[in-house]
């Protein structure tokens, strides 16, 4: 049955710096507008806290995703459709602009304006929505490096549980790490099966999740529908919107936005392919530790002629299946296992992975925090700091430590391989080996995750063109703007281009 | 016969469902972008909790109430057993009940669009006239029903439903509305006024009820055109 491929992600915990950059530069380019002033398509969230809408891992309040009924088949956690029929007129499960947060601005025109008075006159925040003044009590990032922690950071979902207990009392030698997040282009999504009027959809060429906003009909369940709460809605426009996984960019073979320009060149972005007969299975596994290792079954390996000679039958252009030989994401989340995905136990099969961060871990070791641990085997400092490994799993493997402990270790082995090359002048092969990996392998593995070349990176297969209505060519240098242009500035464009007879004639193919 | 009967009665119906074909698929064919709920419930959930749930359902009560009320002559729920006395007590629970949901949701949509700042901004002018016409049309219809009950001055199913009727057949029977109550009258003009302003308003998402949500698959595909569309990965079995 066909085989297809998905775009994926792998982000790098060890390097982000919580810069914000990938934030920024995203929100600059996809929701600088009214309505969007909220949303924010990538963010990067300080952990342990509450992450951004505010709470939103806690599934027992929103019921995103899937579940299994008492048949073990597979189901939306929020309810079926009669009953979200039922409930279209307000949605139970949706959250409000305040899990978010009140979009402001200051009122910068009072500095001016003030009469003149014994004090500085102040910029008063007011909303973004209302213009109203604002008390500000909750804003982007407000946890941000554990701001508020000894209030916020009790919060976080990950800490349910037999966690709790232990991690308050370690929190007093409090860790801290980085999530940046994005919409996670599931394999199984569940914003688009939550979706009314069959606006949302999987792209068949990359699995890209986009909302059509023509089909859009504000219905709001893709918004409650997505776990990961990376669907929004334009209050302004009353559709919903969403990382796009900036597919102009991934159609011309670049990464994305936030991965380009990520100053700690942490992202890495590539395809996998998998059979896609065998999803229903993968996201149905009963006990949720196996979720992981389902979806890693799914993926088939391009390197077995008889899968790529399937893949090239199905339609799979040649590029891109040697661009899946090439893939980053494979290499690191099926190949060597040291990237996880991001709460599998929500069952949507996601595609954007996580290296775990040795740094807690190692700094935890380093300032011989723990006394049980000796400060010179990382080793049995990962199995016994059961913090953060099994604040790690809550996130990244359903709550299982195990794939956590092989990713860490495997990252810790590379370090010390690597050091006996560089130090001792003679690379320990043993080391590598006491953790599956063969010595070549570690070296790629070390290209790719302490290195990173752009070209490692990214291995981003071209659109073709040729395969559907829109050539881009036609579009090359034209500024999408151009007839608004005109109108404002009144005939002094150049009148041999317009974009409008291109897209015309575009549409006219199309149909 | 006024020349303000045969407006009411004869033109300003055609000149409506005119209006609201014509405008459906003109706003179809090029504004499907703001074709939408344009739901609020993002800025305000607490009220709108009841607000929009009493409305919603209320009318939808109040729908299936003139459907019987006005589409079906009396001679054919007589013929099925169903007497005055019988019928009249339907319609007096029904419509009572459903009119004071529609109206209680009414007003609490219409308060929090007003006191609210952040629904207020998202409020057009559009909707200031729907809502003004929705406001009439339900207290006029409300009025309309209590007066059958406690008056003996209503009887539309023997002027109104006639003359409703009489206008599929395109021979208007402008007549038949002598002598109506003026509640009633207002009530049947303003609706028609309703109808005609339907396409232009946020009322257009009540033709996106989603009925294909009930067949489709639940993950849905979007390929380039001429690519083969494959079946869903999920359609075997996830429900």
């Amino acid at each position: 049955m066909p085989i297809r491929a998905q775009m994926g992600m792998v982000m790098n915990l060890d390097k982000c710096i919580g810069c914000h950059t990938c934030s920024v530069t995203c929100k600059n380019v996809w929701t600088n507008r009214r309505g969007t002033e909220y949303v924010w398509f990538n963010n990067v969230e300080t952990r342990p806290g509450r992450g951004y809408p505010r709470d939103w891992e806690d599934q027992d309040r929103w019921r995103g995703g899937w579940t299994l009924d008492r048949k073990g088949k597979l189901k939306l956690k929020s309810g079926g459709r009669i009953k979200k029929a039922l409930n279209i007129f307000h949605n139970p499960d949706l959250p409000t602009i305040d899990d978010f947060y009140e979009p402001w601005t200051y009122d910068y025109e009072h500095l001016i304006s003030a009469p003149s008075s014994e004090h500085q006159p102040v910029a008063r925040p007011e909303s973004q929505i209302s213009g109203e003044p604002l008390d500000l009590q909750w804003g982007p990032n407000w946890d941000d490096d554990l701001a508020g922690s000894a209030e916020h950071a009790a919060n976080d979902p990950n800490r349910r549980g037999a966690l709790e207990e232990r991690i308050r009392m370690e929190f007093e030698q409090s860790f801290m790490m980085y999530l940046p997040r994005i919409c996670e282009h599931c394999i199984n999504p569940s914003c688009v099966a939550s979706c009314p009027s069959g606006a949302m959809y999987k792209r068949e060429e990359d699995g890209i999740v986009l909302v059509d906003q023509e089909t859009c009909r504000g219905w709001r369940y893709c918004v409650s529908g997505c776990p990961y709460k990376k669907t929004y809605f334009n209050w302004d426009t009353g559709k919903a919107e969403k990382c796009t996984f900036c597919y102009p960019r991934i159609e011309a073979g670049l990464p994305t936005v936030c991965a380009e320009t990520c100053v700690g060149r942490l992202r890495h972005i590539g395809v996998v392919l998998y059979d896609s007969d065998s999803v229903v299975a993968a996201a149905s596994v009963p006990d949720e530790h196996d979720l992981l290792g389902a979806q890693l079954g799914m993926f088939l390996d391009p390197e077995d002629p008889e899968v790529r000679r399937r893949a090239e039958a199905d339609g799979i252009p040649h590029d891109w299946i040697e661009a899946a030989r090439r893939s980053p994401v494979y290499d690191l989340a099926v190949r060597w296992r040291v990237a996880l995905p991001l709460h599998p136990e929500y069952r949507t099969l996601p595609m954007v992975w996580y290296v775990p961060p040795l740094s807690p871990v190692m700094s935890l070791v380093e300032e011989g925090v723990d006394p049980d641990v000796d400060p010179g085997d990382v080793f049995g400092a990962i199995d016994q700091l059961r913090i953060p490994v099994e604040y790690l799993a809550s996130m990244l493997s359903a709550g299982d430590p195990e794939p956590v402990r092989l990713a860490l270790r495997r990252l810790a082995a590379m370090r010390a391989y690597k050091r006996t090359e560089t130090v001792d002048g003679d690379a320990d092969a043993a080391l590598a080996r006491a953790v599956g990996i063969e010595p070549e392998d570690m070296e790629l593995m070390f290209r790719q995750v302490a290195i990173g070349d752009y070209d490692d990176r990214y291995v981003i297969p071209k659109a073709h063109p040729e395969a559907g209505p829109v050539d881009p060519n036609t579009l090359q240098g034209a500024c999408g703007l151009e007839w608004v242009d005109r109108e404002i500035r009144g005939g002094e464009v150049d009148d041999s281009f317009d974009l409008r007879d291109h897209i015309v004639r575009v549409e006219g193919q199309a149909r | 016969m006024a020349a303000w009967q045969v407006m009411l009665y004869a033109v300003l119906p055609y000149a409506a469902v005119a209006a609201f074909v014509v405008g459906h698929i003109w706003r179809y064919r090029v504004d499907q972008y703001r074709w939408t709920t344009r739901s609020t419930q993002m800025l305000e959930s607490r009220w709108l909790r009841y607000g929009s749930v009493a409305f919603h359902y209320g009318a939808f009560a109040a729908i299936g109430g003139h459907v019987l009320g006005i589409l079906i002559p009396a001679s054919w729920t007589d013929a099925v057993g169903i007497d005055e006395d019988a019928y009249h007590v339907i319609s007096a629970v029904g419509g009572i009940t459903a009119g004071v949901a529609v109206i209680a949701g009414l007003t609490i949509l219409v308060w929090r669009r007003a006191r609210i700042a952040r629904v207020r901004v998202t409020t057009t002018r559009m909707d200031v006239v729907v809502f003004a016409l929705l406001a009439v049309a339900v207290i006029s219809g409300m009025a309309v029903t209590i007066l059958n009950n406690v008056t003996d001055t209503i009887h539309y199913r023997e002027n109104v439903a006639p003359w409703f009727r009489s206008l599929f057949a395109l021979d208007p029977d402008v007549r038949t509305m002598d002598g109506v109550h003026w509640v009633l009258q207002a009530h049947v003009s303003i609706v028609w006024l309703l109808y005609a302003l339907w396409p232009f308003s946020r009322l257009v998402h009540a033709w996106s009820i989603p009925v294909d949500w009930f067949r489709r698959s639940p993950v849905l595909f979007r390929g380039r055109a001429g690519r083969p569309r494959h079946a869903s990965a999920a359609r075997s079995g996830v429900r």
